[in-house]
């Protein structure tokens, strides 16, 4: 048997909805159509009026997931690209993300952001939008990479009393399978050492996790290795393995495919700097996207982001420092 | 005169009771705005004060017609529906003046209170975001098997262009909620007049777009704005849908007290729109001896001195105390995240 990662996407939201009745899901043609990207397939048919099409109206399914959870209903709500959670991004980062610190009510909603880039998908329908949502107080947000993360994180979000962001990644949704589905799970807001080393820590997350890990393999023939931290969340974020791992290899480079001003990879820069400072034989580093909007045409797009390729080439920079 | 009102048809003297109960709340919500005003003025109020004047009559008959159970997300100029509701004189000053003791422990303040457990939601300055909040909770209630549940939440004009008014308004229409949107047009959003702010002839046709029941009255008239809006949450929960109200009427008063609101139209002022809703009321009172003048006076004092020991007392009380703050926007303490 093989999963896929957007099998293990469907069947947390199935074994949500069969396990908890105060889940439900919402958004634009989950319900008999089965989602844009078929993550909700056939649910509507198994939880008859607990999977609902909404209306093309981002604002209004996010605004309605908080009051659904104000009233103590575990909405799991879809948004159809991540891209464009931005026409709710007012009442998820002012409405779900302020509820529990204002009034002490929690606010236990999943916003699900399929996320990221695919050849062709262009400027608005391929961001990354995590360090926009972890800016904010008040939200939790989760980078899943691997099928066995993006099944059981899911199941974690729904348990959880607050916001989560669930950044789920496109690129991965069939390209990546597993054998079967976890029994068990890592905890949320612990990282997670993807591949073990010694001479240098990348620090990565989502997709770029793949990406990393073949990087390191091809340095490897350099005589090299390399440790892959994957964070699998962002926020809250893992600093004292990311700690840990540059305390092993002296040396970090940190690798996202979302834009570079002020992300993931600028925060973790900036605490392994001012709480590991003495632990770092060079400059830590870091690789993003490029700073303008992503491409359509796969030739640019594979070079707007990280890849295998580009990482590879920053690790061995970063090991002749 | 006891005799008068005795010989009254009985729906015309629990009209009559409904009404004085009415007038009493929307007097307790003026008396209370005019100490919060003097309070600002004191400067003993930290940030903002954003009074209700003109608009208690519609507003206090939103909070009226609601039910315990119900849902209810009011707006800024909305002291006396909010009263109608549940809310009292000392959380209203304890949030103003941002007590520890009150229901926002000074973590937020003035008009952005509210008991969500209790079906009453505290609202965020984006205009429009209540809408869909209201929305999702009566889905979740739907969800839940209840029935014969309300949802109401109040806007302005300038509210009405919002992009979460819309679609919070077509997505409670599409899943025919019983949502009732209460608008009270008050002719300015801050400082902008309705030429400059929609094209329609009137919001209500507003109502026609959305495939939802329409109401409009008069909002300086308290009798019409009981019988609206009482018929608006009756059908909506009857199963009827969204209901869209629409009362024209005039703030008295500026966006906040720290606006002196010249760019009104003097001649409004002079128009029925421009009367005091709370002076009209108190005339009908008088003219259909459901009370005096005399007893009129006396309610006043009675709230007056309510609201004076309530505002001393709450001005004693402890301020917030950053050292006792846990500094978690989060309810889940291990998912926090910590910075050096």
């Amino acid at each position: 048997m093989s999963i896929t990662y957007l099998d293990a996407i469907r069947e947390a939201q199935a074994k949500a909805l069969a396990d908890d009745p105060r889940v439900f899901l919402y958004g634009q043609d989950i319900g008999n159509f089965g989602g844009a990207f078929k993550a909700t397939k056939d649910l509507a048919k198994k939880f008859p009026g607990r999977v609902l099409d909404s209306p093309l109206s981002e604002d209004a399914i996010v605004g309605m997931a908080i009051g659904a959870a104000i009233e103590g209903a575990r909405p799991i709500i879809e948004m159809q690209f991540a891209d464009f959670s931005t026409c709710g991004l007012n009442q998820i980062v002012n409405q779900a993300a302020t509820l529990f610190y204002r009034t002490g009510v929690p606010c236990p909603i999943v916003v699900r952001l399929p996320s990221g880039g695919t050849p062709g998908s262009g400027p608005f329908h391929s961001q990354s939008m995590e360090a926009l949502y972890a800016h904010y107080p008040g939200l939790v947000v989760l980078t899943p990479a691997t099928v066995e993360d993006a099944y059981s994180m899911l199941l974690g979000a729904v348990e959880i009393d607050d916001p989560v962001i669930f950044c789920e990644h496109k690129f991965l949704y069939n390209h990546l399978k597993a054998e079967s589905l976890p029994a068990e799970a890592e905890p949320i807001g612990k990282a997670r050492i993807a591949r073990p080393g010694r001479d240098a820590t990348i620090v990565t997350y989502s997709a770029m996790v793949h990406e990393c890990i073949a990087a390191a393999e091809e340095v490897a023939t350099d005589g090299f290795e390399i440790e892959v931290v994957d964070l699998r969340s962002v926020k809250p974020l893992d600093t004292d393995t990311i700690l840990a791992s540059v305390a092993r290899t002296g040396r970090l480079l940190c690798v996202g495919e979302a834009f570079p001003w002020g992300g993931v990879c600028a925060e973790v820069i900036a605490r392994v700097t001012a709480e590991g400072f003495g632990l770092l034989d060079a400059a830590p580093q870091r690789l993003n996207a490029k700073d303008t909007p992503v491409p359509y045409h796969p030739a640019l797009w594979g070079t707007h982001r990280p890849t295998a390729s580009s990482v590879a080439s920053a690790a061995r920079q970063l090991l002749e420092i | 005169m006891s005799e008068v009102v005795k010989a009254r048809p009985k729906a015309a003297r629990d009209e009559g009771q409904e009404f004085v109960k009415a007038y009493r709340i929307m007097l307790s919500a003026r008396v209370l705005e005019e100490k919060l005003a003097a309070l600002y003025r004191g400067g003993k109020i930290k940030g903002g004060v954003f009074l209700g004047r003109g608009q208690e009559a519609l507003s206090v008959s939103v909070g009226i017609h609601l039910r315990k159970g119900d849902i209810f997300a009011p707006l800024i100029r909305d002291q006396a529906g909010r009263m109608a509701f549940g809310d009292t004189i000392l959380d209203t000053l304890r949030t103003y003046l941002g007590s520890a003791l009150g229901s926002m422990r000074g973590r937020d303040g003035n008009i952005h209170r509210g008991r969500p457990r209790e079906g009453y939601y505290a609202m965020i300055s984006h205009l429009g975001a209540m809408i869909p909040l209201v929305a999702g909770g009566l889905l979740a209630r739907r969800l839940r098997g209840e029935s014969g549940v309300v949802g109401a939440t109040c806007i302005g004009d300038g509210g009405t262009s919002t992009g979460a008014f819309h679609e919070g308004l077509n997505a409670a229409a599409v899943e025919k909620l019983p949502l009732v949107v209460v608008i009270a047009n008050n002719q300015y959003a801050y400082s902008t007049p309705n030429d400059r702010q929609f094209a329609c002839a009137d919001l209500l046709d507003k109502a026609i777009g959305y495939g939802v029941a329409g109401h409009k009255m008069d909002g300086t008239d308290l009798g019409a704005c009981l019988k609206a809006v009482g018929e608006a949450i009756s059908a909506a929960r009857s199963g009827a849908g969204p209901q869209m109200i629409v009362a024209d009427l005039l703030r008295l008063v500026g966006h906040g007290e720290h606006d002196d609101a010249k760019y009104v139209d003097a001649a409004l002022r002079k128009k029925t729109v421009g009367r005091d809703c709370l002076a009209v009321a108190a005339a009908a009172i008088v003219e259909n001896s459901w009370a005096t003048a005399e007893e009129l006076a006396a309610w006043r004092d009675e709230v007056e001195t309510e609201v004076d020991d309530t505002a001393n007392r709450v001005m004693r009380e402890p301020e917030p105390d950053p050292n006792e703050e846990d500094w978690c926007a989060i309810s889940t303490p291990e998912l926090e995240d910590h910075f050096a």
